[in-house]
């Protein structure tokens, strides 16, 4: 799955809250960074700053923050007088930041420009990949809408245009790939079914679904009989609720399985405290295959 | 101490948190709670799951609370009264415009600009604005003792509370004021000065939007003092001593990281924060011998067991951090469930797991 991902050149993840986005993200990013792309994972959490840090050989983070992506946009793309102006001016800047949406389009503007194989930011290097740990399913899926609501608007203008150059961009399916993330959990699932009709009104396309944290299956029904004989003892109890849990989990895998087909991989629920390097490397691992 | 203790008093409450922590199904297990106490409980739900909606016999969507039949909450005695609605956040945009605009003509025009439209749908911020508004609706009724309000998934506490901020002062035009002037005519420039920025904001959105915007603060005209001033009468009822805010978490290290960092920005906001309530904890197990059976089957306990014991102490570990951030503050645990929680049975358990 993931070869075919890594062609192309910006990847959006999101899915519901709480469900490993960022892990995933990063395992993505841990894979592409290893074949030697120069890789940086996008974040919108950016609050005030946006700096790119370096976390490994071809390996890089950034949280975007909208103010930060409006003063580079008004100084590179605008420039002269106008961008000046606008740069300068505070009641601009409220103005801007207050306009439903304009947040989100400037942030998707930053994202645009990582992407570009040369970038309009003066003297910055260009990356092979861009991937975006992006809001979850709803806010993602209003945010994927924006360029193209803001080029309706608009109509005409450099906005306009910067918009629909960003909304013809999440379009290109060579371009741009969208991974959703989902549990083994009815709501997740459901989410993510909904995110995938929502998407293709938009005329934008999922092409891959990670079911993150599928726990172990490994009673059989002679297990059960016999477990359930011993009820009392407490390993007993958690023996037949995680059997329970990992049969419920089939069901809802098999949910996702029928609608995304090829398109869906799983990848364990990792037994840990926390998720470290070496657990985002066996991840990468698995979504490598 | 008990929920009930901590919600005496109380006529709002709001349950903040990240997302997938179980905030929806919390939410309505703590207005179950309130209402089988005596209380007549409003709960607002925003996207709860389908199955828990049906349960409720909330697939009724039009924005108005509901009571629930008491006879759909198997063992559960209702003493009070148990209503619950699903935001639906355009209508409820819409039904403020109506409720502000000094004739149904006006809003009707309103409700028809391109502006409002993109406004009050797909935007990410209009949730997080409604579900406000709606709460400040229904808390002016009167109609009920306690309201329990659900938020939008965020990452953070300040997404919650920015975002009704910025559309609130965006419908103000505070900014766009200090360009522009309101006449019968559309919008005029204002002072010396504007004329550049105007300029400039001309070139860079194209000359339509601001036409556009111009149109639609027109219309807006005098209605925009309104919504600065429902936009202050909101900000005492967050901050009011009859709200609680408690937060949802869950106890794995990135969201009681989320959960320290909200409780901080509600501190720092000086919002009346109530307590915690952590969600799907893994509690510790005695030390047992295994049960005797025979040998794979023995393997593929310890193996459960081992696996179960790490995610205890992973839970323990992050309670232990939560509770040191906490200071003190009430901290309620609901047990993680094997099965599926997001239906009516699920609910029941976490009602259990809170109410006793």
């Amino acid at each position: 799955m993931a070869t075919a991902l890594l062609q192309r050149r910006l990847i959006f993840v999101t899915g519901k809250g709480g469900v490993g986005k960022s892990t995933v993200a990063m395992a993505l990013a841990q894979v592409a960074a290893r074949r030697g792309k120069r890789t940086v994972v996008a974040d919108m959490n950016g609050a005030g700053e946006q700096h790119e840090r370096q976390l490994a050989p071809d390996l890089f983070t950034l949280s975007i923050d909208p103010q930060r992506a409006m003063e580079e946009y008004l100084t590179v793309k605008v420039g002269g007088t106008a961008g000046q102006i606008l740069g300068q001016s505070r009641i601009f800047s409220a103005f801007a930041m207050a306009t439903p949406g304009m947040r989100e389009l400037l942030s998707l503007g930053k994202v645009w420009e990582l992407a570009q194989t040369r970038r309009r930011t003066p003297g910055a290097d260009p990356y092979d990949l861009t991937i975006v740990d992006a809001p979850a399913s709803g806010h993602g899926a209003a945010l994927l809408r924006t360029p193209r609501t803001f080029a309706e608007i608009a109509k005409v203008g450099p906005i306009a245009g910067q918009a629909s150059t960003i909304a013809a961009t999440l379009n290109d399916r060579d371009f741009t790939a969208i991974v959703v993330v989902a549990i083994p959990e009815d709501l997740a699932v459901t989410e993510t079914l909904e995110l995938d009709e929502a998407l293709q009104r938009e005329r934008l396309n999922i092409d891959a679904v990670v079911l993150n944290q599928r726990h172990p299956d490994r009673f059989d029904e002679g297990d059960l009989t016999a477990l359930r004989l011993l009820a009392a003892a407490p390993a007993a109890r958690l023996a037949v609720d995680a059997e329970i849990r990992a049969r419920l989990e089939a069901e809802q895998a098999a949910r996702l399985e029928q609608h995304f087909g090829e398109r869906l991989q799983s990848l364990p629920y990792l037994f840990k405290p926390e998720l470290g390097a070496e657990e985002l490397e066996l991840l990468g691992r698995k979504l490598d295959l | 101490m008990s929920l009930t203790e901590l919600l005496e008093g109380k006529q709002v409450v709001i349950c903040a948190g990240s997302g997938g922590v179980g905030k929806t199904t919390i939410a309505a297990a703590v207005a179950l709670g309130m209402a089988s106490r005596g209380a007549k409980v409003a709960v607002v739900t925003i996207d709860p799951a389908k199955r828990l909606a049906g349960a409720l016999g909330l697939d009724l969507l039009d924005n108005e609370p509901r009571q629930i039949d008491a006879a759909r909450l198997a063992g559960v005695a209702i003493e009070g009264e148990l209503w619950a609605m699903m935001l639906d956040p355009k209508q409820t945009f819409d039904d403020l415009i109506d409720s502000v605009a000094p004739s149904p003509e006006r809003a009707a025009e309103i409700k028809a600009n391109r502006i409002y439209r993109q406004l009050s749908t797909a935007v990410a911020g209009s949730q997080e604005f409604t579900a406000v508004s709606k709460l400040y609706e229904l808390s002016q009724s009167g109609r009920f003792d306690l309201i329990v309000l659900d938020t939008p998934p965020a990452r953070n506490a300040l997404d919650f509370f920015d975002a009704p901020a910025r559309l609130e002062s965006f419908l103000e035009g505070g900014a766009l004021k200090a360009l522009l002037r309101p006449t019968t005519l559309g919008m005029r420039l204002f002072a010396k000065g504007a004329a550049p920025v105007l300029a400039a904001l001309r070139k860079v959105t194209g000359v339509d939007i601001t036409t556009d915007l111009a149109t639609f603060f027109a219309l807006l005209g005098g209605m925009t003092d309104s919504f600065g001033v429902r936009a202050r009468h909101v900000d005492e009822l967050l901050h009011a001593q009859s709200t609680a805010f408690l937060l949802v978490a869950s106890p794995q290290a990135g969201p009681t990281d989320d959960a320290i960092s909200f409780h901080q920005t509600l501190a720092e906001g000086q919002l009346p924060f109530s307590g915690a309530i952590v969600n799907r904890v893994h509690p510790l197990l005695a030390d047992e011998p295994l049960p005797d059976v025979e040998l794979q089957l023995a393997e593929k306990l310890a193996a459960t067991l081992s696996e179960y014991r790490v995610l205890a102490e992973r839970d323990q570990a992050n309670l232990t951090r939560l509770r040191a951030a906490l200071q003190g503050a009430p901290l309620l645990l609901v047990p993680e469930l094997q099965d599926d929680v997001h239906d009516l049975h699920g609910l029941l358990r976490i009602h259990q797991a809170l109410f006793g």
